[in-house]
């Protein structure tokens, strides 16, 4: 018989592993799967994590993909991360992200076609200031009425998507795009193009504002007295009012950053690799962001390592596709997957297993 | 047939870095009230939780009535014929007491024949419970009534209690030994976990003390006095507090009609509680659990906040402030839970000393933690109050309760505040840590702290306070010099009958 019992404290060595083995795991389950689709699953896994990187054909193309998929989700995730320490579950990310971008590329498209070097920073800012007030809804709700910001935040994200709807088909169409749906393309107005900083490397400003995140989110969480009440709030509510510190205010805190965050990517976003708001700017990094979350542990270097082996397993998959026609349902049940075994194998983290010999009843 | 009913054979567990229980071997009689003691930490609770089959020894085997008795888990212990009655209670408080036992019976019968078996169980052994009532309506005292119903209810021959009388007022206390004396006439042993000595005095046959997880002697506890049993528990003397005649100063803290609604379904209402104490004073504040005890630490502590004017500090009105303000002004509280409330179970000591000591000790400068003078902080606590622990980077759950109770006590005592309101300081703690507390209390009082200790120990409370009172259903009876009071006047304060010189011109 099999029995779990409790370890008198958090094992140190399986909060490191249990992302390893989760991926290890995944990797075989999924060959599994790709086995029973009928395709070769070693040469599935290796498209997926090897050709992206290393592939002599390709390679050159995917590797920068690498830092412009994995910006938006590190950015994205940072947020998230904290306030899933304080126990807030903000699974409305995608939402803020799409208000950022709409917002921030509303402000800028208002001055088109200014070439002032400060309207790039005002787009930044307004970004920022548009998933921080879609975040501030059920930061809102929440505290005044008590209402689940799980569902508010989810039911935001579908709003959000109509909005944006509206936008690119209305009221930010470009008056030059002969009536298609779509704003302006800021790759034509270098002004406000959030370019690659370093040719061929995929690094532009969103990848560089996701490492300061990281950084400042590790010196938040680990140094500064916020970020001790984020966890203290997170790991014990009671001690934390008795601490001293207010529910409400980290509520609004950790809303608060995981929006701006967001917003923040969005803009990055639509003004970088995608271009212009359209009516599938929304990618689902906002969602995916939850899973590079936990996959990094809630910690800030966790997160960027997680976001690099997501951004990898995107590349790959659509890699995969295009060579060994697997189906895109396949690719997000791998990355389903990730996580489930994640969070499987966390158990191992607070527990041991026990192997008892069978009772005689 | 021996008379030995459950016999313990070198029972060992040993934990990663801790042998908790280390080749322990004693003999229960039939029939025989048995004393388990020893300090927190010494390996009672391991080695009952290997009785009553919740955790598998490492070696040693154990015998009931002859047989070779190793149970995989409780269900197993139960179908032997043993129970348990736990110190913290597994009760649902939405359900009513029928319901409650069900649930915690392998095969429940019908529900009416149930209540009627309450019933009897209840008139049997003079344990009144009425078997339709919720239980969150219910006393501690009431609510362990229905933990030991439930066990009866299985015909156990052996009977665990763990820390019975923790939550009992003195009343309740002789009902449940009379219920105890009842059962072991009957011929059911029980084995009878405890601090409170001269209890086990009255109560028990033998008494088998631990110490570092192992037998460390048996006695009858008749023959010896509650500080031999004590020296052999803790393997050295401790100091019994002493008595102080300080002068009594200015009034620090005042309650005026200080009322607050009940927090939850289960909570108790503040209702007008008057109180002040001065500089260099102890006040006591006894009760039954459940009295409105921790609502009135949250009001103080600054966790709930009181209507204006409810709550003065050196004049000032403070109800409105929260509990950073009131640290900073030197009022400083210790609630009655360890863990999730006074400390965050997975944090290490170290975090946990900045849980409250933050402001007060400067650990925080610009908003930054200062983590070396954080660990500094935890060490001193630590030192001080000599917490068992590998070192501060260990996580307050880890730590066994007596420990961490030093540890939360100690933390609010260091940083010197000017009021101190503690909740429960020495629940569940051995009796050299309980007296170290104690005098650490004395000792600030001494220093010219104003004390507020609530506590449902009223031997405690006798020995700390310079003036008593007692929380019934939210209000505070007048407080009294201790001096004036018996344990029947007590009582009384503690049932609700307040004003006790009507009661006595009626009698």
């Amino acid at each position: 018989m099999i029995r779990l019992e409790r370890r008198p404290q958090p094992s140190r060595l399986w909060t490191g592993l249990t992302p390893i083995l989760a991926v290890v795991l995944t990797m075989i389950v999924g060959g599994i799967m790709f086995a029973a689709l009928g395709k070769p699953p070693l040469e599935a896994i290796r498209t997926i994590f090897w050709d992206p990187l290393f592939h002599p054909q390709f390679a050159g193309y995917s590797r920068p993909q690498l830092l412009v998929k994995a910006g938006p989700l590190i950015l994205i995730a940072i947020g998230l991360s904290i306030g899933f320490r304080a126990g807030i579950w903000n699974i409305g990310a995608e939402g803020q992200y799409i208000m950022g971008a709409v917002t921030g590329a509303a402000v800028g498209l208002a001055f088109y076609p200014s070439d002032s070097v400060l309207l790039f920073p005002l787009m930044v800012v307004a970004g920022a200031l548009g998933g921080w007030l879609w975040g501030m809804i059920p930061a809102v709700l929440k505290t005044k009425f008590g209402t689940n910001e799980i569902l508010v935040s989810l039911m935001l994200v579908y709003v959000a998507e109509n909005i944006l709807a509206s936008a690119s088909s209305g009221w930010l169409r470009n008056p030059e795009g002969q009536g298609f749906p779509g704003s302006r393309n800021f790759k034509q107005w270098p002004a406000v193009f959030n370019d690659e900083l370093v040719a061929n490397t995929g690094m532009h400003w969103g990848v560089l504002v996701a490492f300061v995140a990281v950084i400042g989110a590790y010196v938040l969480m680990a140094r500064h007295i916020q970020g001790f009440n984020v966890r203290l709030t997170g790991e014990a509510p009671r001690a934390a009012r008795f601490s001293g510190v207010s529910p409400a205010r980290i509520v609004f805190l950790c809303l608060g950053i995981s929006g701006a965050l967001a917003g923040m990517a969005g803009l990055f976003e639509v003004t970088g690799p995608a271009g212009q708001i359209s009516i599938d700017f929304g990618s689902g990094y906002g969602f995916t962001a939850i899973i590079v979350a936990f996959l990094g542990r809630l910690n800030p270097f966790g997160i960027l390592a997680a976001g690099l082996l997501m951004a990898l397993t995107y590349i790959g998959g659509e890699l995969a596709q295009l060579m060994l026609g697997l189906p895109g349902a396949s690719i997000q049940l791998f990355q389903g997957m990730l996580l489930f075994f994640l969070l499987a194998t966390d158990v191992f983290t607070n527990y041991r297993v026990r192997f008892a010999r069978k009772e005689v009843a | 047939m021996s008379d030995t009913l459950l016999s313990i054979r070198g029972l060992t567990k040993a934990y990663p870095g801790v042998v908790a229980n280390d080749d322990v071997s004693f003999d229960i009689g039939k029939g025989e009230i048995h004393a388990l003691l020893g300090e927190n930490g010494a390996g009672k609770s391991t080695l009952v939780k290997m009785i009553f089959g919740l955790v598998k020894p490492d070696r040693g085997e154990m015998l009931l009535d002859g047989a070779a008795y190793a149970p995989g888990k409780p269900s197993d212990a139960r179908l032997s014929g043993v129970a348990m009655v736990f110190q913290h209670f597994s009760l649902f408080d939405a359900l009513d007491v029928a319901e409650n036992v069900a649930l915690g019976m392998e095969t429940p019968p019908p529900m009416r024949d149930l209540a009627r078996q309450i019933r009897e169980v209840s008139e049997t052994y003079g344990l009144p419970l009425d078997p339709s009532r919720i239980v969150g309506t219910l006393s501690a005292g009431e609510r362990q009534r229905v933990e030991i119903i439930r066990c009866l209810l299985q015909n156990p021959r052996l009977l665990i209690m763990d820390e019975p009388t923790s939550v009992l007022t003195p009343q309740e206390v002789e009902i449940l030994f009379q219920t105890l004396m009842k059962l072991k006439a009957e011929g059911t042993s029980i084995l009878y976990i405890s601090h409170k000595l001269e209890e086990i005095r009255t109560l028990c046959d033998e008494a088998t003390i631990l110490r570092l997880g192992k037998n460390v002697g048996t006695c009858t506890p008749r023959e010896v006095t509650a500080r031999q049993m004590a020296e052999m528990m803790v393997g050295s003397s401790f100091a019994t507090p002493e008595a102080r005649a300080t002068e009594k100063g200015e009034v620090l803290l005042r309650c005026d009609k200080l009322s607050l609604p009940a927090p939850g379904a289960f909570g108790t209402p503040l209702r007008e509680i008057s109180l002040e104490v001065r500089s260099g004073e102890v006040l006591g504040i006894g009760g039954v659990a459940g009295n409105g005890q921790d609502e009135l630490l949250a009001a103080l502590s600054g966790e709930r906040l009181a209507p204006k004017g409810s709550i003065w500090f050196r004049g000032a009105d403070i109800s409105r402030a929260g509990p950073i303000r009131r640290r900073d002004a030197g009022l400083l509280s210790g609630p009655e839970e360890r863990l999730g409330h006074a400390a965050a179970p997975n944090m290490s000591l170290t975090e946990n000393a900045v849980l409250t000591g933050a402001r007060r000790k400067g650990l925080v400068r610009n908003g930054f933690i200062d983590w070396g003078k954080a660990k500094g902080f935890a060490e001193e606590v630590i030192a001080r109050f000599d917490v068992r622990t590998p070192g501060p980077g260990v996580a307050a759950r880890a730590l066994s309760g007596g420990n961490l109770q030093k540890y939360v006590v100690g933390r609010e005592i260091l940083q010197a505040p000017e009021v101190f309101v503690v909740n429960q300081p020495t629940w569940g703690v051995d009796a050299a840590a309980a007296a170290a507390i104690r005098q650490a209390l004395l000792d600030l009082a001494g220093q010219g702290a104003a004390i507020i200790c609530i506590s449902q120990d009223l031997d405690e409370l006798m020995e700390i306070s310079d003036r008593f009172g007692a929380l019934n259903e939210g209000r505070l009876s007048p407080t009294r010099p201790v001096s004036e009071l018996d344990v029947e006047k007590i009582g009384l304060m503690m049932g609700g009958a307040h004003d006790m010189e009507v009661a006595h011109v009626d009698g």
